[in-house]
């Protein structure tokens, strides 16, 4: 799921402490798993913008709200009215939900509350790891599972650098160097000779660097728009 | 002839190839490596000019071996993956082509992070790029100078005629590893290959046997890297935290005793240990050379070129060969 930070009080308030009327408005999906921006953390957020409001002698009103998901129009439509009473908001949920609001808030701005992170797993409470860089072709089937994009510090495709230090990357060592882990994975499934063959240089137009990215699904879309012009119609489901 | 570089030349007459490396200043001092060059010149068959170390900003490898050329040291441009796309990387490389410049090492390049070692700020915080790994980068100078191609596939009327090269840690993590990497880079189409610092002869050997089993030695030139000890400090420093160096503890003992028989005097002991540092590289230069499939040594005397010469004579390797 989507991994997400707190930014710090002062970076918060810096942001907010030239508006009257503030909505902190949390996430309960992914950012709540990470305890970084679910309805909990954003009522804790609105509390200590108020407390810094009062410290400097600000007068704000400062309350804060969550919905399941901030990506999806059905969870949020309901409470919109209540959204556009405030002068910002500040979303807790992750790039996506901030972005997706600021499409749809009109002349009310929305600041991040959160800096989104990383595609990650939940290793243990409190303890989130990166394992996917949402790439756009997929290639872990040849490297036992395990991602070179997403876990290794150089993206390399080919094998490990000769930075590997005692099982740890170069970068820090506390990053395991995920080639290492690659090789005795594949040790253990017996496909070590896999490794062998050259992967040809990637092509990045599936991953950021193609611009943003869309999926469409033809063949939903199509029922929708069916569906939405029975019913406009009169008509029956088909 | 694949280039018909210096370096080339000496390999194909089955003579012991020696490289050695020239840093370029941080600045944009070209005196500096006017006066680098001059003092290996004549000492090694090329140097390798350093492309951005540790990820620290200095003066582009390809225009400091442009001017290492201009003043009669053969260069070998090494270039990394860390900093160029695929775009930056071939155009700057038709570039140095241009300039006459013959010999490329592929490298992945030092992480941004170590660019804030020590004392220097250095650009931890800078975006890396890594569009290719080294064995495809090997791979695009390949397609470009056999197949007259560009990675794209668009044609090259004119191909630069580079002699590659790529390096190799013999003894890093996973070590049993290491031998199919080397065969990658050489199925890449690596013609040469310098390896990381050799102190531990008895685990290079190893490595290269397995190497010789897989005829590796045959179908690329391996230059075994020797990294020039200044101070049992540096021993002991390489040993605990450069990856895939291991130093054997009789040659940090020779150091250390090099450095007490100075007493307090800290010049002395500077002086005792570089001399101590010397006759360890001249012997590791004949261990490694004595190693069956090396065909030669890569000499890093880090910011101290000047040792070279004084090395390659006791070594017995001056002069260097020569061709008309």
């Amino acid at each position: 799921m989507i991994m997400g930070s707190q930014k710090p009080i002062d970076e918060i308030w810096a942001m907010v402490k030239d508006f009257n009327r503030v909505l902190v408005f949390g996430c309960n999906t992914c950012v709540a798993v990470c305890h970084a921006g679910g309805e909990k953390e954003a009522e804790t957020i609105a509390s200590l913008v108020r407390m810094r409001a009062q410290q400097e002698g600000r007068t704000m009103e400062v309350k804060h709200l969550g919905v399941m998901r901030h990506c999806e129009p059905e969870y949020f439509e309901p409470v919109m009215d209540e959204v556009k009473k405030y002068d910002l908001i500040l979303s807790t949920a992750c790039g996506v939900g901030v972005n997706f609001l600021s499409d749809r808030t009109g002349t009310i701005p929305v600041f991040p509350g959160i800096n989104t992170s990383f595609f990650g797993s939940v290793e243990a409470p409190g303890f989130f790891k990166e394992l996917c860089a949402g790439c756009g072709n997929c290639i872990v089937h040849l490297t036992g599972g395990l991602c070179p994009i997403a876990r290794c510090s150089k993206t390399l495709m080919n094998g490990p650098c000769g930075g590997t230090n005692k099982g740890k990357c170069e970068v820090s060592n506390e990053i395991d160097c995920i080639w290492y882990l690659i090789v005795e994975r594949m040790k253990k499934l017996g496909t070590l000779e896999k490794l062998s063959e050259i992967q040809p240089p990637r092509n990045w137009a599936t991953s950021r660097d193609g611009g943003p990215r869309r999926i469409s699904l033809e063949h939903l879309r199509e029922y929708e728009e069916k569906e939405e012009k029975a019913q406009a119609t009169g008509g029956k489901k088909q | 002839m694949k280039s018909g570089s210096n370096l080339e030349k000496v390999i194909a007459s089955g003579k012991p190839a020696v490289t050695a490396e020239l840093g370029p200043p941080m600045s944009a001092d070209a005196h500096e490596v006017v006066k680098k060059a001059g003092i290996l010149k004549g000492f090694c068959d090329a140097a390798n000019i350093t492309d951005c170390q540790t990820a620290v900003v200095r003066i582009s490898s390809i225009a400091a071996a442009a001017l290492a050329f201009q003043n009669g040291l053969e260069p070998v441009v090494q270039m990394t993956c860390r900093d160029r796309n695929r775009i930056a990387i071939q155009a700057d490389l038709l570039g140095a082509a241009a300039l006459g410049l013959k010999n490329c090492l592929c490298l992945a390049g030092d992480h941004q992070k170590f660019s804030a070692a020590g004392k220097l700020k250095g650009h931890p915080g800078a975006k890396n790029v890594y569009d290719l790994d080294t064995c495809q980068l090997v791979g695009v100078l390949k397609k470009m100078r056999d197949e007259g191609k560009q990675e794209g596939g668009d044609a090259l009327e004119v191909a630069p005629r580079f002699f590659i090269g790529a390096s190799w840690t013999p003894m890093a993590d996973p070590v049993d590893f290491r031998p199919i990497n080397l065969m990658k880079k050489v199925n890449a189409g690596a013609d040469f290959i310098q390896t990381q610092g050799i102190y531990d002869i008895e685990g290079f050997r190893s490595q290269m046997e397995k190497i010789r089993n897989m005829g590796l030695h045959e179908r690329t030139a391996i230059l075994g890297g020797i990294i020039v000890p200044k101070s049992a400090m540096m021993l002991k420093y390489m040993d605990s935290s450069v990856a895939g160096v291991s130093v054997p503890k009789s040659l940090i003992d020779r150091m250390n005793k090099a450095k007490e028989a100075a007493g307090e005097d800290k010049k002395k002991a500077r002086e005792l240990q570089e001399q101590e540092g010397i006759r360890i590289t001249v012997e590791l230069i004949h261990q490694v050379l004595e190693t069956p499939g090396v065909k030669g040594v890569h000499i890093q005397a880090i910011e101290w070129e000047s040792a070279i010469e004084g090395i390659v004579k006791a070594a017995g390797l001056y002069p260097r060969p020569t061709f008309d």
